[in-house]
């Protein structure tokens, strides 16, 4: 099994995990890397993506296992070139490599949240939320298979930085745990509108910058 | 992308058909192209995407120099919304423009419930509606597809039409185009010369005369429009463009998987089908070519899957030379090789089972009608002794999956063609038990009715529609009669085909009506979550359309007919010659067992018809 490294960004952050998964099928087709298929009554190609990331969310950090079906194998750097040569707009591999880390091992993710204002950023809304998330307790509204249920976030923000990234933007920079349990960081925008209602962002976006470990070193 | 369209794309379902950005997306530089083409597709970005003529013409246009063509979809119901909402026109794909900044703006039709999206889109780009209130030679709209043969119910619409197989025609158009352009045309002037090239119609060129009874009095052209428009083809399919770089949609359409078209035209005859009279004469791929193209495809694209295409892929002469080596090359690089319309003869059975290692899909006939007499008449020579020997074989194979689709409402049925679906179906289960290697997965056997529609350039296009009460009482009567508990049976509401029978057969008379409907919300006609009788209903009433006009009266043998004007190769006698045999119930062989002279050929200059 070896892994990807990739990106996913611009108008590809639209394309849903499923739809991912089969672009990247077909790109390794079109770069003439045959992947290994699965056993059984309908074989499918063997690609799979960590951490299904939602749609509208960009990342620097994606990662995709995968498993050639070919004798002579081409060496990383070419993996990724052909690859590269054979995806969309927005997706780009950056790194191919085998040693991959035990993916029970990953344990949370930096992100950033915007939240825009479209008349500036409304007075004393970066201490108030800075406030928010300095509490003990914070109970969002979670859509899950099953209907909404109540989520307590706090315990999964394991660090926070809140800046103003432009005169009608605050950023939170945050680490949340993103497995047993996960926190989707667009929980946080959620919170804010649900807290603070006056400062509810008109809208709001976020982005995956990393991964790390249990130990808070960067996972691959 | 503008910051608005990114604020809505999280608010709407499947945002990634809204996007572009697909490998093999066309982008040009706006500054270095003289002629824009927005190119519609009257339905969502799923139906479209799956449509091989829209991906024939985007490469044909896109190779002309100078030219820029752009896609745009209906958007969904929830996008439609937020669009108007934000006012946010409608865009294409690759540039994101506004649709109203575009030269040329192109329609391709193939399904009459589509004509609301037509209207819908313009609505939605700003664009105005009616032909005679856009003045410049900007925002041309023209139309082509299988819906450009009856044009009528859109003629107030569409500044023109182009009729037949767009891969020479279309390139004449955006050229003439290109040209009238340069050199500061006014509309009136480009109408006038594009009516010049053999395949155009200008419906603003005809006039339409009525008598007192509502029926056609006469067609009179004007501006020396000629007084019949022969739909172009293309003679050699061999030589012909063939888009091998074809864009690979990033998000599931219908048909997601790469498609070859095999042949054009169909030699059965079936009377009551449209496509197999107007797409004549028939021509033939060469299989080397064939093989060709499908390789370059699948290693462009990296599809995994490929379907053979046309008609009736049966009746392709080089179907066995093409599998044989298709076969082995999908094998190899695991790409699933799909067939379908194959007829129940032995080679397709061969294939069928050679095709089918890994999995065991269903099994589907057409036999249309219950009886024999019935099939006789409309000259679908399906017998009832191949059905039940392919279900005997497959079942013995271990299929258990049979799907059977007919109509209700033909000319000359009765109770007795209707009750034989039923006994067609027993005879099935039983065939089931007899030979059926595994009873523990049991039998399912879908059947399925539609509402016979008559449609222009059949045989069938002087015939009354049933009245959907008596079609709803036929359904009624099968129902009771299918209780096995291995079948399941579905038909269709009267609603939608009465209303595809009323534009299919349409006169200009009728785009009041569309406008009408579309002004009160009328959209996405072809999807149940948004079609809507009551306005349909409404809107015909407003108009004051008679509607038994175009449905239960039937169109008189020596009447004027809506689609007079347009020639779509086979000639109005032979419709007539075999509308008299299908009431005699006398079957007309198909071509390779003799020329019927249906007139197609008359299309071929140097080539011959592929009997």
């Amino acid at each position: 099994m070896s892994r990807l490294l990739f990106e996913k960004k611009g108008q590809a952050i639209w394309i849903s995990h499923l739809d991912l998964m089969r672009l990247f099928q077909r790109a390794f087709k079109r770069a003439g890397l045959p992947l290994t298929h699965t056993q059984g009554y309908n074989p499918r190609p063997s690609v799979s993506i960590a951490l299904p990331l939602s749609v509208g969310v960009e990342s620097s950090c994606e990662l995709l296992e995968y498993e050639l079906d070919m004798e002579q194998r081409p060496n990383h750097k070419e993996i990724v070139s052909r690859l590269n040569a054979a995806l969309v707009e927005g997706v780009r591999v950056i790194h191919s490599y085998d040693n991959c880390a035990k993916l029970k091992t990953l344990a949370y993710l930096d992100a950033t949240v915007d939240l825009e204002y479209d008349r500036g950023i409304p007075e004393g809304a970066v201490d108030a939320i800075q406030e928010l998330f300095s509490r003990k307790e914070i109970i969002v509204e979670k859509k899950g298979k099953n209907g909404p249920t109540d989520q307590d976030i706090a315990p999964m923000i394991k660090k926070l930085e809140i800046n103003a990234a432009d005169a009608n933007t605050i950023r939170l920079a945050v680490r949340v745990c993103c497995q047993n349990p996960s926190l989707n960081p667009m929980q946080l925008s959620v919170a804010v509108t649900k807290y603070l209602p006056q400062f509810a962002p008109d809208f709001s976006k976020s982005a995956r910058v990393n991964l790390y470990n249990d130990k808070e070193h960067i996972f691959r | 992308m503008t910051q608005l369209l990114q604020r809505i794309l999280p608010t709407v379902q499947k945002p990634a058909r809204y996007t572009g950005g697909e490998f093999n997306e066309i982008k040009k530089n706006p500054e270095e192209v003289r002629v824009r083409v927005a190119f519609c597709f009257p339905d969502t970005y799923e139906i479209g995407m799956s449509n091989l003529g829209m991906r024939i013409l985007y490469g044909v246009m896109n190779q002309m120099d100078g030219v820029w063509c752009e896609r745009v979809f209906a958007p969904w119901g929830d996008m439609e919304e937020a669009m108007r909402k934000h006012d946010l026109p409608l865009w294409a794909l690759e540039s994101q423009d506004p649709v109203k900044n575009f030269d040329m703006i192109a329609f391709t039709i193939g399904y009459e419930m589509a004509y609301s999206n037509v209207l819908n889109m313009l609505k939605l780009a700003g664009v105005p509606l009616r032909s005679a209130d856009r003045h410049d030679l900007k925002n041309i709209v023209f139309a082509g597809g299988v819906c450009a043969f009856n044009p009528e119910p859109l003629a107030d619409f569409i500044d023109f039409f182009s009729l037949g197989e767009g891969e020479d025609i279309t390139v004449e158009i955006v050229s003439l185009y290109d040209k009238a352009k340069a050199e500061g045309w006014s509309k009136e002037q480009f109408l006038l010369e594009v009516s010049k090239i053999p395949g155009v119609y200008v419906p603003s060129f005809y006039r339409h005369e009525y008598n007192a009874d509502g029926t056609l009095s006469a067609i009179v052209p004007l501006n020396g429009a000629p007084e019949k428009v022969t739909k172009r083809i293309v003679e050699d399919l061999d030589s012909a463009y063939w888009p091998t770089k074809m864009i690979v949609p990033s998000t599931e359409i219908v048909h997601d998987r790469a498609n070859l078209e095999v042949f054009r035209g169909c030699i059965r005859g079936c009377r009551f089908c449209q496509a197999g009279f107007s797409c004549r004469p028939v021509r033939k791929k060469s299989p080397e070519v064939l093989y060709r193209q499908a390789v370059e495809c699948m290693e462009d694209s990296g599809n995994n899957e490929i379907t053979l295409s046309s008609l009736s892929t049966s009746d392709y002469r080089g179907l066995k030379e093409l599998t044989d080596q298709l076969i082995p090359y999908c094998a190899q690089n695991r790409i699933s090789l799909s067939v379908p319309s194959l007829r129940a003869d032995n080679f397709s059975r061969e294939l069928m089972e050679k095709l089918q290692t890994v999995r065991k899909s269903g099994l589907t006939f057409a036999p249309e009608a219950g009886t024999q007499r019935l099939r006789d008449v409309i000259n679908k020579n399906l017998t009832e002794e191949e059905i039940l020997g392919t279900c005997a074989n497959a079942f013995s194979g271990g299929w258990n999956n049979v799907k059977l689709y007919f109509m209700l409402g033909l000319p000359t049925e009765t109770d007795e063609d209707v009750l034989g679906i039923a006994e067609l179906v027993n005879k099935i289960i039983k065939l089931w038990h007899e030979n059926a290697g595994m009873k523990k997965r049991g039998l399912r056997i879908h059947v399925a009715t539609a509402f016979f529609v008559p449609k222009p350039h059949t045989p069938f296009q002087w015939e009354k529609q049933m009245e959907p009460e008596e079609y709803l009482r036929r359904c009624k009567l099968l129902k009771s009669r299918l209780n096995s508990r291995y079948t399941e049976y579905n038909y269709h509401e009267s609603a939608l085909s009465r209303l595809e029978a009323i534009f299919a057969r349409g006169d200009r008379r009728l785009g009041a009506v569309i406008e009408e409907a579309v002004n009160h919300g009328a959209k996405l006609d072809g999807w149940d979550e948004y079609f809507n009788y009551g306005i349909w209903f409404d809107a015909l009433k407003a108009c004051n359309v008679n509607t038994e006009h175009y449905t239960t009266r039937g169109f008189g043998e020596e009447e004027v007919l809506p689609w007079d004007t347009i020639d779509v190769g086979v000639s109005k006698k032979f419709l007539l010659r075999e509308r008299h045999r299908a009431q005699e119930g006398v079957i007309t062989p198909d071509c390779r067992h003799g020329c019927a002279g249906c007139g197609a050929n008359c299309l071929l200059k140097e080539a011959q018809c592929d009997e």
